[in-house]
């Protein structure tokens, strides 16, 4: 309890310590000669000068995050939706693409895991095709699917379902011998012996499996959107680029962070639900 | 005929043979201890029993059929507890007794389930998980589990070996009350001869492998009911007891000399 305490106090610190450096280094200078007239347009007749930093300060990201908090959802037009609206855009995707993925891989682990010689069969397939990046495919998803949405949601198929595939193949192979054996004294038919002594007994290792999927895939989103475009966080954070809006990408940058905490969290107590101790 | 009946088991990986010329018989509701050092092969021919391993050669016959795999007829309560550590205590009887009458409710699942968990002593004790119970508790659910299904046969792979001495007497004592009351047929495997000789009716004497035998069979002399703290006053005990434990220290090595000198014996007769 003390402990938490601490380190609750030291991290609060850390950020004071933090927040205070970056204010130091975007305080106004003083007045330097004429800036370039375009330059200016740009960042501001200020920040041209020199006068304003062009980065935001912490009160100039604290404003902004204030009004992406006051209104997350609105929708003016392709592009200038809430950080909300890009938010669920993107859950969206991953969830769907995640899910799928988990439709494939823990019955192809499960299959794999049962049986060595399929094991040994895929197995240069699955060396193969899982160190690809998942960008990769993105081509050749457009061109075959024809559809970005639907290019963004395979990207993260492709991506998430490595880890759940190899988690599930090897938790299923791992299952103890003896598990088995009383189940096969018992004449439990396939079906329930998979279901009710394979399942729970490699639960553990398949959601760690899904959760190393479901970080990953958070992780790919963002890239694969400021590909593809038109919605999501990842597109919301280059379209801000394109605005040149520091602030905006700033929110941006921590919103993907708190969402990603989020997932890692909810996936961290179903992998809880699901431990035993021996 | 025999209720199991064992002819000519043998047990070869490759060119090493674990066992051979295994013969034995079980009648109904007999307990029969096998007793012998690691690596004999006890714990494959109980598995072969359980039809879990298959023999090299020879056959298993249990009530007028061939044991050709694993079945209800046969529980195993295995050397591990064997417990599904996801379980509780309850749930993992109530897995085995729903594998046996697939069809009964559920309500009748847990009265069955509990009147077994109840009969080796772990009332109260039902909702946990195995790794919050001790390890006697452990193999009492795995024994409980056994009985439960009701088989015609119970194997019990050295079910007591990992127990200290006091938690081990104390199940031997319910396992004798519970086979007294149940008329079970029994096969285990034991390490420890005080323990053959207080639950078994005839105990089978293993030679060392390789090539190992079944070198004697002894009928324990000690009449029933034999109770722990009684059953070493009987005057035969120990005339039977320094017999086994000669065989273990001495001749389960020499056996398969002995037998050879026989063997030569008899042939210069002839």
């Amino acid at each position: 309890m003390r402990l938490r305490l601490l380190a609750g106090v030291l991290s609060l610190l850390f950020l004071a310590v933090l927040v205070g450096a970056w204010h130091l280094a975007t305080l106004p200078k003083g007045a330097a000669a004429a800036a370039d007239s375009e330059y200016a347009k740009l960042v501001g007749a200020q920040a041209a000068v020199g006068a304003k930093s062009a980065f935001p300060t912490p009160a100039d990201l604290g404003r902004k995050l204030a009004e992406h908090v006051s209104d997350p959802f609105y929708d003016r037009g392709p592009n200038d939706k809430g950080i909300g609206v890009q938010l669920g855009y993107s859950v969206a995707r991953v969830l769907l693409g995640f899910l799928l993925a988990a439709l494939v891989a823990v019955p192809c682990g499960f299959l794999i895991g049962m049986s060595p010689l399929v094991y040994r069969a895929l197995d240069p397939f699955i060396q193969v095709l899982k160190p690809i990046s998942p960008l990769a495919w993105m081509p050749l998803a457009l061109f075959t699917l024809k559809d970005s949405n639907v290019s963004a949601i395979f990207v993260i198929f492709i991506c998430s379902i490595w880890p759940m595939l190899i988690n599930t193949a090897f938790g299923v192979a791992a299952v103890r011998r003896e598990w088995l054996n009383v189940a096969s004294t018992l004449e439990v038919s396939p079906l329930r012996k998979a279901l009710v002594v394979i399942l729970p007994a490699a639960a553990p290792t398949i959601m760690t499996g899904m959760r190393i999927s479901i970080g990953i895939a958070w992780l790919v989103i963002v890239a694969a959107e400021m590909l593809v475009g038109g919605t999501g966080i990842g597109y919301f954070v280059w379209n801000e680029w394109n605005n040149l809006s520091i602030a905006n990408i700033l929110s941006g940058i921590l919103a993907i962070g708190l969402v990603g905490m989020l997932l890692d969290f909810l996936f961290s107590r179903l992998q809880r639900a699901v431990t035993y101790t021996e | 005929m025999s209720y199991l009946q064992v002819q000519g088991l043998a047990k070869r990986f490759g060119t090493s043979c674990i066992f051979e010329g295994v013969d034995f018989a079980v009648q109904k509701g007999e307990f029969v201890c096998i007793i012998g050092h690691s690596g004999c092969g006890k714990t494959t021919i109980l598995n072969i029993l359980a039809g879990l391993d298959a023999a090299s050669a020879g056959a298993v016959i249990m009530d007028n059929r061939e044991v050709a795999g694993p079945s209800l007829d046969r529980g195993v309560v295995f050397q591990g507890h064997a417990l599904m550590p996801w379980l509780s205590a309850m749930r993992n009887v109530a897995f085995a007794v729903r594998s046996r009458w697939p069809d009964w409710k559920r309500h009748q699942v847990h009265l069955h389930s509990q009147k077994f968990i109840d009969m080796v002593g772990l009332t109260g004790a039902e909702h946990k998980k195995p790794s919050e119970l001790s390890g006697g508790m452990k193999q009492r659910v795995g024994i409980a589990r056994a009985f439960a299904i009701q088989p015609k046969m119970l194997l019990l792979d050295e079910p007591f070996g990992a127990l200290d001495a006091l938690t081990r007497g104390n199940i031997q004592d319910e396992l004798v009350r519970i086979c007294a009351a149940t008329q079970q047929t029994v096969f285990m495997i034991t390490h420890d001869v005080d323990e053959a000789l207080l639950l078994a009716d005839r105990i089978l004497l293993m030679s060392n492998g390789p090539a190992a035998r079944i070198a004697e069979i002894v009928d324990n002399p000690l009449p029933k009911p034999r109770e722990r703290q009684q059953v070493h006053h009987d005057p035969g005990y120990y005339r039977t007891r320094n017999h086994l434990v000669d065989f273990l220290v001495n001749r389960s090595k020499t056996y398969q000399l002995e037998e050879y000198r026989n063997e030569a014996r008899r042939r210069r007769r002839h």
